[in-house]
C-alpha cells in the first residue's frame, strides 16, 4: 500500500480567526504596536523640549487636544493590558525552586505586578504629582 | 445506563481514492457517561467499519487517540459527550498530514524527537560496578513536571507556529529536551541546546501558550519553551561578554 498523505496548508493571514486563544495571543501582540507608539511620541516630546520654550508651549497646547487625549487613552489601556499578560506570564518564565517546593506562581506574578506599582508611585512622586 | 443520541460530524480521507477530504454524518446511541472515542467506536462496530481511527488504552496514558473536536485538540478518550451540545465534529489533529480518515502521519514529529536526544546522556562515563547514579528529591523536583509527556501530539495541533512554520522544532521534543538539561544525572545539554536554541528550535515560539492550555498531562511546555529561552540568551551574554567565553 503506497502512502498519499493529505497535506493541510494553514491560512497565513487568517489563522487567528481559528481560536478565541488565537484572537488573545494577537491582542496581546497589536497592543506592542501602542507602546512602540508611545516611545515614538516622547522621542517628539524631548525634540520639541530642545527646541526652546515656544516649541515646549505649542506641544503642551497640542496634548490637551481630543486626538491627543483620545491617544493617550487608548494607549494607556493598551500598555496596562500588555503588560498585565507579561506579568501573567512571568510565572512560567521564571520558577522559583526552594527546597522540594516551587514558590507559587501568583507569587512571582504578584510581585512583578507590586514592583510596577512601587515604580510608578516613585515616577509619579518625581513628576510632582504628589 | 441512560443512553443519549450523539450527533458527529466526522472528516474522512481515502488515500486510495480521494483527492480531498469531506465531512461524513453519523447518529449513534452511547452511554450518557460515554467518551468521543466510544462513539467512534460504536460507529465502527456498528455503522461504518470503514472508519479509520488510533487509539489504545482508552485512559488518557497512552496519547494516541488525539483528534481535533469541535476545533479543540483533545484525546477523544478524554473529551465526555456530556460536554457537548448538537452535531460534534471530529477531525484529524491540525498541522500534521492526514494519512486516512482520522489518522495523521506522525513522522515529522518523531524525527524532531530523536533530533533533541531525549535520554540521558551522561557526563562522563560510570562502569556499573561505581553503583547507581543518586539524586535528591529536589533534583528530581526540578525536571519532573516535563516528564509528564504522552507524546499525544496535542500542543503541536495547537501550536499556531508550528502549523506555519513546520520546521518548528514544537512544544513537546523542546519540552523533553528542557526535561533532560535540568535532570543533574545529564551531561548532553551542549548536544541539545545546538537543535533546541536555533533559529528552528525555541526562537521560533512566540508564546501564544496554547500547548500549555491542551495539554492533557500538564505538562506546561510553554513554561519549558520559555526557560529555554532564558537559558540560552544567558548563554549567548555569557559567550559574548565574560572572557573566555564564561566557559
Amino acid at each position: 500500500m503506497s502512502r498519499n498523505p493529505l497535506i493541510r496548508e494553514v491560512p497565513p493571514t487568517s489563522w487567528y480567526f481559528r481560536h478565541p486563544r488565537y484572537l488573545r495571543y494577537m491582542a496581546r501582540e497589536i497592543t506592542s504596536l501602542f507602546v512602540g507608539a508611545y516611545c515614538v511620541f516622547l522621542v517628539f516630546a524631548m525634540q520639541s523640549l530642545a527646541a526652546g520654550q515656544s516649541s515646549y508651549e505649542a506641544f503642551l497646547v497640542a496634548l490637551r487636544s481630543p486626538a491627543s487625549i483620545i491617544f493617550h487613552l487608548l494607549a494607556l489601556a493598551a500598555a496596562l493590558y500588555h503588560a498585565a499578560t507579561w506579568f501573567n506570564a512571568t510565572q512560567k518564565a521564571m520558577p522559583i525552586q526552594r527546597g522540594e517546593e516551587f514558590v507559587p506562581g501568583k507569587l512571582i506574578s504578584g510581585a512583578h505586578y507590586l514592583a510596577w506599582a512601587v515604580l510608578s508611585i516613585v515616577i509619579l512622586f518625581i513628576a510632582g504629582v504628589f | 445506563m441512560k443512553e443519549r443520541l450523539v450527533r458527529l460530524e466526522v472528516l474522512r480521507y481515502n488515500p486510495d481514492t480521494d483527492t480531498a477530504a469531506h465531512f461524513q454524518r453519523y447518529e449513534v446511541s452511547c452511554p450518557e457517561e460515554g467518551v468521543v472515542l466510544d462513539a467512534l467506536n460504536k460507529i465502527k462496530e456498528t455503522i461504518d467499519p470503514t472508519l479509520n481511527y488510533r487509539w489504545s488504552c482508552h485512559m488518557a496514558v497512552c496519547g494516541s487517540c488525539g483528534m481535533m473536536i469541535n476545533g479543540e485538540p483533545k484525546l477523544s478518550c478524554h473529551a465526555f459527550l456530556r460536554e457537548y451540545d448538537g452535531v460534534i465534529r471530529v477531525e484529524p489533529l491540525a498541522h500534521f498530514p492526514i494519512e486516512r480518515d482520522l489518522v495523521t502521519a506522525p513522522d515529522d514529529f518523531i524525527e524532531k524527537l530523536k533530533r533533541v536526544k531525549p535520554y540521558l546522556i551522561p557526563k562522563a562515563p560510570k562502569p556499573i560496578s561505581e553503583g547507581e547514579y543518586l539524586q535528591t528529591p529536589a533534583q528530581l523536583k526540578k525536571y519532573h513536571r516535563f516528564t509528564l509527556c504522552i507524546n499525544c501530539m496535542l500542543c503541536y495541533a495547537a501550536c499556531p507556529e508550528y502549523g506555519l512554520t513546520p520546521k518548528f522544532i514544537g512544544p513537546a521534543a523542546i519540552s523533553l529536551a528542557h526535561r533532560y538539561n535540568q535532570d543533574s544525572r545529564d551531561g548532553g545539554r551542549d548536544e541539545r541546546q545546538e537543535i533546541i536554541a536555533s533559529k528552528e528550535g525555541v526562537w521560533e515560539c512566540t508564546f501564544v501558550g496554547a500547548c500549555s492550555e491542551v495539554c492533557p498531562a500538564h505538562v506546561d511546555p510553554a513554561s519549558a519553551l520559555q526557560q529555554v529561552k532564558i537559558a540560552s540568551s544567558i548563554d549567548w551574554f555569557k559567550e559574548h561578554l565574560l572572557p573566555g567565553g564564561g566557559k
